[in-house]
């Protein structure tokens, strides 16, 4: 125990690992810019979105950009700190061994 | 889930920070180079109106425009540094370097830095031309602190030092010429530097 509680099951996902990574380094980033960095499909991306929105891991925000709805997302403080315990679970595994 | 994905996910991170925050990496090194150019541009201005007959600058004369030209040359040469090796860079991680992340970051630096330099060429034709130095610290601090919305790395910082050195300049209109050198030649090779260090410890 101990390590492995700080593994965060959430985050045992390719495309979740993935949100996450980009939102800790750009302050916010929107739909079609995560699916292009991703490389994942609309319904897929969504899905997984909303999983992280639900543990309030990241902050989701609809404006329109002239007449086109437009959705930004951000990681929040929670998140931040959840994904950096992640993080550090991971390299301490990897040393142990 | 065993070692070997523990391994996978770490470097999936770093893979994905590094790809979508391409921008930070306006690599330390052209920071230096611009620095180091600004610095041999202000060498050869200062000779040019130390070595002239009256000792000072005025608007309207051969030493003017040669000043001019050479303002033109160092931006030139730091700004194509800075492409040139960025693309070196984004090309040797296989990323594209015009993404949204580039354009949004060009659009937030070009504006206030385009409508400064419009306003310096405004005043300079009404002859008021004590204050240029300064605001060209500033109007390049508020382009730098408006562009770091989009990049993580420290230019934020060093935007609000070009703003402080500009306020400071526009207080001692004297010493404009040496804010200048300031800001634009030393504060980026420090930039640059720090900047290197980090890419290097990475």
């Amino acid at each position: 125990m101990g390590i492995i509680d700080n593994i965060n099951k959430l985050f045992d996902h390719r495309i979740r690992l993935g949100i996450m990574s980009i939102l800790m380094v750009n302050e916010d980033a929107d739909f079609n810019r995560l699916k292009e960095l991703l490389d994942v499909t609309d319904g897929n991306l969504a899905s997984h979105i909303k999983a992280l929105e639900n543990e309030a891991y990241i902050l989701v925000e609809k404006q329109f950009i002239g007449r086109k709805p437009n959705t930004s997302y951000s990681a929040t403080k929670l998140g931040k700190a959840e994904f950096k315990k992640h993080i550090n679970a991971l390299e301490k595994l990897i040393k142990k061994k | 889930m065993g070692e070997k994905d523990y391994l996978k996910d770490i470097s999936d991170i770093k893979d994905m920070m590094n790809r979508s925050s391409r921008f930070i990496s306006l690599s330390g090194l052209s920071g230096i180079l611009a620095g180091v150019y600004a610095l041999i541009g202000a060498g050869y201005a200062y000779w040019l109106v130390t070595s002239s007959d009256r000792g000072y600058l005025i608007l309207d004369g051969q030493i003017f425009r040669l000043i001019l030209l050479d303002l033109i040359l160092v931006a030139f040469f730091s700004i194509a540094t800075a492409i040139f090796l960025t693309t070196k860079k984004a090309r040797s991680h296989k990323v594209s370097v015009w993404d949204t992340s580039t354009k949004r970051l060009l659009v937030n630096f070009l504006v206030p830095f385009i409508a400064g330099s419009v306003y310096i060429l405004i005043i300079l034709n009404q002859q008021k031309y004590g204050q240029t130095g300064a605001l060209m610290l500033i109007f390049y601090g508020l382009a730098l602190v408006n562009a770091s919305k989009y990049t993580i790395g420290n230019i934020k910082y060093l935007g609000y030092v070009e703003i402080a050195l500009g306020l400071l300049g526009a207080l001692w209109p004297g010493y404009g010429f040496w804010f200048w050198v300031l800001g634009f030649g030393v504060m980026h090779i420090i930039y640059g530097s720090i900047m290197l260090a980090q890419e290097k410890k990475r």
